[in-house]
């Protein structure tokens, strides 16, 4: 089971608060996050990657054990610490003022 | 007795306000969507609970979102936007051609007749259908496809669509307009499409009589008159009796022929309304003072509109979608500002009352008259 933690907006479109727990698929990316992010809650579709080409919008950034991933390919392995638990996967919305 | 809903859209979220007839106190909900810019909500004709609403940020992009009770309560619907086939290029600002992409839904249009029906104009410039309470969307790609498509510019707020007006006696004809492409008409519900621009001047292109390049704001129609159309251009206050086959200049007396909404009162066919603003360079009312226009002869002779409403600092714009009118007798217009204010007027514009101050920024106001 894999911890994420989402930005405020995406909390409260997903009806949850604090983090989310998820199954995801093995290897551990952060495509299959994503993935498994998006079918269990539909309504995060296209909010946090394109419809279609999965292009991460661009104020959207991927955190994990404390280092920025975000421009790390979406297929590589995530750490083991994500994968098993100890440490969440963070979604964050970039800091942008308006 | 009848009653009043509004549906404001504002930078920070949705507010919906509720009034009886007589319009003289105002329930405020909300901010609905706290911190999102909702860019336009709109009740269906034919099922006044179901609205739906346009909700964007930069940070995730587009939600659409459906009410099927006048906005109490909301689910997330459809919110892919595909534009249909490889979409190619449209010019840029600096003449170059650049990929169509999609950034926002500016205007939500409903069936006359069906609740489930939804039309979307949406940036960069396409008109969407759904026909599923917005699960799904479709393009209807004859309009991007017209051989002027790869010629449409965006104008300083994007190339977006935000007029959809559906004739009431032949659903099947609609116009839309496009900022800064112009006006286009479909006859066939949607499959073929054409401009319908002779007659606007437009000073700030080469050729100012193009068919093609105009930065049209707002069109408005009253149901009871489908094919007499009211424009408010960039410059240029234009009236159609055709259905847009061709414009005449109607600007008149305005001190300003420049501005963004223009809407059409409900009982009074030739009576219509303007907020002009000093020009596209300042974007603020003329002499501090905001002034709503008024003609009683289908333009060309203005009044002013000043009672209750600030004239003298008062520095703030009304945007394209954020004037509308309901249709009790007598009619009752509305609009609302950068400053987060909304004006009533429960008589045709002769007194005007702030409903609420201290809004964000509005982007639209519809009005419902409910039974």
């Amino acid at each position: 089971m894999i911890r994420v933690v989402l930005p405020h907006h995406l909390r409260a479109l997903a009806g949850v608060d604090g983090e989310v727990s998820l199954d995801a698929a093995e290897p551990l990316t952060q495509r299959t996050v994503l993935d498994a992010l998006e079918e269990k809650y539909p309504v995060l579709r296209g909010t946090i990657r394109d419809h279609g080409t999965a292009k991460r919008r661009d104020f959207i950034r991927f955190f994990a054990c404390g280092r920025d991933i975000t421009l790390e390919p979406a297929d590589d392995p995530l750490p083991d610490e994500v994968a098993s638990g100890a440490e969440v996967f963070r979604v964050v919305a970039a800091m942008a003022g308006g | 007795m009848s009653k009043v809903r509004l549906l404001v859209g504002t930078k920070k979220g949705a507010f919906v306000m509720t009034s009886d007839g007589t319009r003289d106190d105002w329930d405020v909900q909300g901010p609905l969507f706290t911190g999102w810019e909702i860019y336009h909500l709109k009740g269906s004709p034919a099922d006044p609970d179901r609205v739906y609403a346009s909700q964007s940020t930069g940070w995730h992009g587009q939600v659409m979102q459906r009410s099927d009770d006048g906005g109490k309560s909301w689910e997330a619907v459809g919110n892919e936007f595909a534009y249909d086939g490889v979409p190619g290029t449209h010019q840029w600002y600096d003449g170059t051609q650049h990929p169509w992409e999609f950034a926002r839904v500016w205007h939500l249009e409903p069936s006359l007749s069906d609740p489930d029906t939804v039309y979307a104009g949406v940036e960069d410039a396409a008109l969407f259908r759904s026909t599923d309470g917005g699960q799904s969307w479709q393009e209807l790609s004859g309009l991007r496809k017209h051989p002027s498509g790869e010629h449409w510019q965006p104008g300083a707020g994007g190339l977006c669509l935000h007029t959809i007006l559906i004739n009431p006696d032949d659903p099947n004809r609609i116009v839309i307009a496009i900022s800064a492409a112009g006006t286009f008409r479909t006859d066939d519900g949607g499959e073929k499409w054409r401009p319908i621009n002779k007659g606007l001047r437009s000073p700030e292109l080469p050729d100012e009589e193009r068919e093609v390049g105009h930065c049209v704001h707002h069109i408005a129609m009253n149901p009871s008159r489908p094919d007499t159309l009211f424009m408010q251009k960039h410059w240029h206050v234009m009236r159609s009796d055709d259905g847009g086959d061709s414009w005449q200049k109607v600007s008149g007396n305005l001190p300003s022929d420049f501005g963004f909404p223009i809407e059409i009162n409900a009982n009074e066919p030739d009576t219509i309304y303007v907020v002009p603003i000093e020009s596209d360079s300042e974007h603020v009312p003329p002499e501090g003072k905001l002034r709503v226009y008024r003609s009683r002869t289908g333009g060309n002779e203005w009044e002013a509109l000043t009672k209750g409403l600030p004239q003298e600092h008062c520095y703030v714009n009304v945007l394209l979608d954020a004037m509308t009118v309901d249709s009790l007798d007598p009619g009752g217009v509305y609009f609302g500002t950068s400053g987060g204010q909304v004006y009533a007027s429960p008589d045709g514009g002769d007194n005007w009352t702030a409903i609420v101050h201290d809004l964000p920024p509005v982007l639209s106001v519809e009005a419902q008259t409910l039974p």
